[in-house]
């Protein structure tokens, strides 16, 4: 365990970073799920191909080739950035589509009477959508959009496995390589525990949350 | 198909019809020009020349086929570790779900432990842990058929899926009537036996689906290991290549592809399935509906990466 506790700043300033990529994955990947979503239960065909074809493609293709696809890729392109920002760009990605698919789900489980209902009230569309729809499906949306969430959080080691420097994975993986420490305690007391911290945690807000929305249909 | 699933809209009138035919043309010609904009890009960038693509596109290219065989073993190399990672997750995710459905409180509370740390932790760790630190604490599978890298990379996968398994198993049980086991503990059977031939069974029909969406996530995990070590399934492969030919957009384009062609037929494997179950099984299919629940199949989005 010592080699844990001697470079315990080393493990706390990856922790930071990993919560950061978290944290930028999470600002991007809700707001383009949901917008991928919208075009996904829209009534223009166009924009369900487009957001047909986003997530066919996303939740195909495993992340480790996003990511390559990100920093090999876009260079080649004429676009250089930092190994981080791929990453995160990487992790936006890829976790929309299962963001989309989690809200679209949401959107669908919302039986066609409560709309129909909404609309015989004399409720227009934003109306209806406002104070009837997206209040129910946002509490069915909750458990599988918390476990995306989450899918993601762990995800953020693999962008860090790939380059971003700093976050908790790669803090292990300087350690046992660079500087010859023992696999075990770094990775098992370590890297491991930091994402538990992170996994455990959320899932026991989730929890709480969805304690809170949940309701008897 | 939307039109009837979707709750947001009714079947459309003439004056919605003629404002979706305006809209589709707009975004229609919105996304060809984005479309447009990425295809100069590449254009400009001199990635559309057979310089970049004959290797791969160009059957008389003097490194066509040499590319294919190297994107043919890593094709072989991953189905082969998904397989045997997915076969032993199924096994012992079966038998923690048993042990936790059949154990008292006593053992189960260690049970849930062990599920919810494996679930918690990333799968790149969990690769990781099998492929270098098992080996540095002693377990050595290197004479193993496949070698220590192979084992490394199945038993990391395999130890994030089976509790993810175990999870599966468990739920479908659960969603059986509870008079199946009533009835087969009336007639006689052991717990054990009850288990066996009367619920398990049952439960793995339905949860099929989920076992095979589960078989997609597995499939894309397998290419975590190019970061830790050299296995040359699909994805490392395709690095190897275009770090000899300078293509990294081409290559990985064909590698997602193939990612793409097998994932994409397993999940609609899994949705056909899915339909004629729901087919044999009105009841079901109508609870589900009722209760906007989604059947097991979509429950745990395992997630990984």
């Amino acid at each position: 365990m010592s080699p844990v506790f001697d470079n315990i700043d080393l493990f706390v300033d990856g922790f930071l970073t990993s919560l950061e990529i978290i944290l930028y994955a999470l600002a991007g990947s809700v707001p383009l799920g949901v917008l991928i979503a919208a075009c996904r239960v829209s009534p223009i065909p166009p924009l369900r191909a487009f957001g047909t074809f986003w997530v066919t493609t996303f939740r195909n293709t495993p992340l480790t080739v996003v990511l390559f696809f990100c920093a090999f890729g876009l260079p080649e392109l004429g676009i250089n950035r930092s190994f981080f920002f791929f990453g995160v760009l990487g992790l936006v990605l890829y976790t929309s589509a299962f963001v989309c698919e989690a809200v679209r789900s949401g959107i669908n489980s919302v039986p066609a009477g409560q709309a129909e209902a909404a609309r015989s009230l004399g409720l227009n569309f934003t109306q209806g959508l406002r104070f009837v729809v997206i209040p129910q499906a946002l509490r069915t949306v909750v458990p599988p959009l918390g476990s995306v969430l989450i899918a993601m959080m762990k995800n953020s080691a693999v962008a860090g496995a790939f380059g971003v420097g700093g976050d908790l994975w790669s803090t292990g993986q300087r350690l046992t390589s660079a500087l010859g420490y023992a696999t075990f305690p770094i990775f098992v007391g370590g890297v491991a525990v930091g994402y538990l911290i992170i996994t455990l945690t959320a899932g026991a807000l989730l929890q709480v949350l969805e304690r809170k929305v949940a309701i008897a249909r | 198909m939307s039109q009837q699933q979707t709750v947001l809209y009714d079947a459309q009138g003439p004056r919605a019809r003629r404002r979706t035919l305006i809209g589709t043309v707009v975004a229609a010609l919105v996304l060809l020009g984005l479309a447009y904009l990425v295809y100069r890009r590449l254009d400009e960038q001199g990635q559309f020349t057979m310089e970049k693509w004959g290797p791969l596109i160009d059957p008389g290219n003097e490194v066509f086929d040499s590319v294919w065989r190297l994107i043919g073993t890593g094709v072989v190399n991953t189905l082969k570790a998904a397989a045997v990672a997915m076969v032993l997750s199924i096994v012992l995710g079966t038998l923690i779900a048993v042990a936790r459905l059949s154990l008292g409180r006593a053992g189960r509370i260690p049970l849930i432990g062990l599920i919810e740390i494996f679930r918690g932790l990333p799968v790149v760790v969990l690769v990781f842990i099998g492929v270098r630190v098992l080996p540095d604490i002693g377990l050595d599978m290197r004479n193993l058929p496949g070698g220590q890298v192979f084992w490394g990379l199945v038993l990391g996968l395999t130890v994030y899926n089976m509790v993810i398994f175990a999870e599966i198993v468990r739920a479908g049980v659960a969603s059986l009537p509870r008079g199946q086991r009533e009835a087969a503990l009336a007639t006689g059977l052991t717990t054990w036996q009850t288990m066996r031939i009367v619920l398990l069974p049952q439960a793995f029909r339905t949860m099929l689906p989920a076992i095979i969406s589960q078989l997609i996530v597995v499939l894309k995990d397998t290419s975590l290991v190019t970061f830790i070590a050299n296995y040359d399934e699909l994805l490392s492969q395709g690095e190897s290549i275009q770090r000899n030919l300078g293509n990294p957009i081409q290559t990985f384009f064909v590698v997602a592809l193939i990612y793409i062609a097998i994932n994409y037929a397993l999940g609609r494997l899994a949705q056909y399935i899915e339909r004629r179950q729901g087919r044999a099984g009105r009841a079901a299919e109508e609870t589900a509906e009722n209760t906007g629940l989604v059947p097991v199949g979509g429950a745990p989005v395992g997630g990984g990466a």
